[in-house]
């Protein structure tokens, strides 16, 4: 490491090649964060142009006002729909990456079969997704009707539907999972696995006691890109497939919102789609920015328990 | 017996039991199914007649180039993926030039607060742009400042609501620039830089190079690997970006390609869903060609480092 030995003297220089990624920082992502605290101020309408500063109205109202059973209903099944894409995502890529890893013929042809969707975009999965299970037209009830004799609606069925959502995301980040689990297996001595089966462990022993600790890092790292991933990035997905809905079950008491609406798509539909009020949707930007600090801090607080960091 | 056992274990793989290997093929066919099935099924049907592709019939026709020039002549999807090309290198170039720059300040510099600095740049990894779409929006939208006194005085105050922009609304300006920076580039090449021995840019420097030789004919050739893993890590970003375009690019011939596939899917009254797929595999082809081809660099350069 050569930390602290600057080579060069000139700090003109220095400064000079960190200006531009400076510059675009504040302007671009510093000051729009700034003022998504401002909007979340006032009252103000996309179309019409209008602002007039209102202080905390637009959180009481997601809060505690008119807005907030519907607004409860979305911060739920937003953690529901990220714990679900996180959780069964990486238990399936976990899956599938130790299968790429064995030792069998033709181990390259599958690895690369299973790693290309590494380039699949939210938007692309969303636009197959939304064929293949179209009620009328999709190949999956087309079969359906033609063995059992149903055609479920997938996309109008509130849980059918926040199923198929869940199903097209885990689907979408398979070949991400799939490349880093990869690359951490690859990473693993075979002495260490051949030295526990000496020992007598069964294969579920050996992954349960030397591949699974020796992968949490990777895992630490991949639940939260992850998550990241579900709260943001499934954006297009949603837009393509349910743009958000349809309405949940009432006798849940889940009909104050579309069952897929996430936090990020609510967002959306506030401040852009129809009404245009960017105070509303400015609010939202500070609460999901301040869910953003309390899980880096987390990531932080808790990065080094419970995960094992091979030879330092 | 231990003898056995030990035999058993060392040779994981070739020395397993064929009903072993046999369920290991079965498992791996299985699980190619679910990842390539539904990307079979859409390249299936971009090759169908129209009747063909809303029948169940998985048999491939003979109309794939056919609905390929329709969707990319007809359905504007020729212009949608010139956009998105022109913006994903754009973006890719520049934020990989943007990093080199700032992580070579950062290591061979003397800076004043240099911690800092690094800390501030890291802190927008918090910061999604998803997140900032409603501030940026008021940003980029809005007219730019009549005159040098507007321009000073929205400056001067920062925590008012903005009131003037930069006029990009429909301009591939609006989907570069915000993106030409990168806190995950400078983190990347800093890490990288400071792996290489000081010895080395001290050499450079008593045979006279300057900061600008020593970068490109020293650091970038010694960093092939983290430039690759970078390129493929913001061309795929980039190429998949969605809501950010959807909300400032109002103009479909202005649109990206992953906005592109939704404007066909609405247009008329049926949807087109052979043109539909067909849309949807070419819109996967360029990052899926940058992937394969920077594969290696980006398994040496991010994959393999993720976990350290």
């Amino acid at each position: 490491m050569n930390e602290g030995t600057p080579v060069f003297k000139s700090r003109m220089t220095g400064w000079l090649l960190l200006l531009p990624t400076l510059v675009i920082l504040v302007i671009f992502l510093y000051y729009p964060a700034v003022q998504s605290f401002v909007l979340s101020m006032y009252r103000s309408n996309l179309i019409l142009g209008t602002r007039r500063f209102i202080g905390l109205e637009n959180f009481r109202q997601l809060f505690t006002g008119l807005l907030a059973p519907g607004y409860r209903q979305v911060v739920l099944q937003s953690m529901v729909f990220s714990a679900s894409v996180v959780i069964l995502g990486l238990a399936i890529s976990l899956a599938f990456a130790m299968l790429a890893n064995q030792k069998v013929t033709g181990s390259r042809f599958y690895r690369l079969l299973l790693i290309w969707p590494f380039a699949l975009s939210p938007a692309i999965a969303g636009t197959i997704f939304s064929f293949l299970f179209n009620p009328q037209v999709g190949e999956v009830n087309q079969i359906l009707s033609r063995l059992f004799g149903i055609a479920p609606r997938w996309l109008d069925n509130p849980l059918l539907a926040f199923g198929l959502v869940v199903g097209a995301a885990i689907w979408k980040e398979l070949g991400y999972n799939v490349v880093f689990y990869l690359a951490a297996l690859q990473n693993i001595p075979g002495e260490l696995s051949e030295a526990a089966a000496i020992d007598g462990a069964n294969a579920w022993q050996r992954f349960r006691a030397v591949t699974l600790p020796l992968l949490s890092p990777m895992t630490f790292f991949l639940v939260f890109t992850n998550l990241a991933y579900a709260f943001f990035e499934v954006f297009g997905l949603i837009d393509i497939l349910t743009k958000g809905g349809p309405v949940g079950p009432s006798a849940l008491n889940l009909d104050n919102a579309g069952l897929t609406t996430t936090m990020i798509y609510r967002l959306y539909q506030d401040g852009f789609g129809g009404n245009g009020s960017l105070g509303f949707a400015g609010a939202q930007g500070v609460i999901l920015l301040l869910l953003v600090a309390v899980i880096t801090v987390l990531q932080f607080r808790y990065g080094g328990r419970n995960v094992h960091y091979g030879g330092g | 017996m231990a003898a056995r056992t030990v035999s058993a274990g060392a040779s994981a793989g070739s020395g397993r039991r064929p009903r072993t290997r046999w369920l290991i093929h079965i498992l791996l066919i299985l699980s190619c199914l679910v990842v390539t099935g539904p990307i079979v099924f859409a390249l299936i049907k971009a090759t169908q007649t129209t009747a063909q592709v809303l029948s169940p019939s998985m048999v491939p026709g003979g109309e794939l180039w056919n609905n390929v020039k329709t969707a990319w002549v007809t359905a504007d999807l020729g212009i949608y993926m010139r956009n998105s090309l022109i913006i994903a290198f754009a973006v890719t170039l520049g934020k990989t030039i943007l990093s080199l720059m700032a992580g070579m300040a950062l290591v061979y510099f003397r800076i004043p607060f240099k911690p800092v600095v690094f800390g501030f740049i890291l802190l927008t990894l918090m910061m999604p742009t998803q997140v900032l779409i409603v501030g940026l929006f008021d940003l980029v939208s809005k007219q730019a400042p009549p005159t040098w006194v507007a321009l000073l005085s929205w400056i001067a105050h920062p925590l008012a609501p903005t009131a003037y922009g930069f006029n990009w609304s429909n301009s591939y300006w609006a989907i570069i620039v915000p993106f030409l920076a990168s806190a995950t580039g400078v983190f990347l090449f800093r890490q990288h830089f400071m792996s290489i021995p000081v010895s080395l840019a001290d050499a450079a420097k008593i045979d006279g190079a300057g900061p600008m030789r020593f970068l490109l004919s020293i650091l970038v050739p010694m960093s092939t690997n983290t430039i690759g893993a970078l390129a493929v890590i913001q061309f795929v970003y980039v190429w998949n970006q969605y809501l950010w375009p959807l909300v400032i690019i109002r103009r479909a011939d202005r649109q990206v390609v992953q906005v592109g596939l939704n404007l066909i899917i609405s247009t008329g009254q049926d949807t087109e869903w052979g043109l539909v797929m067909a849309g949807a595999i070419l819109a996967l082809i360029p990052p899926l060609i940058v992937f394969m081809l920077l594969q290696e660099q980006f398994m040496r350069g991010f994959a393999l480092s993720a976990e350290k």
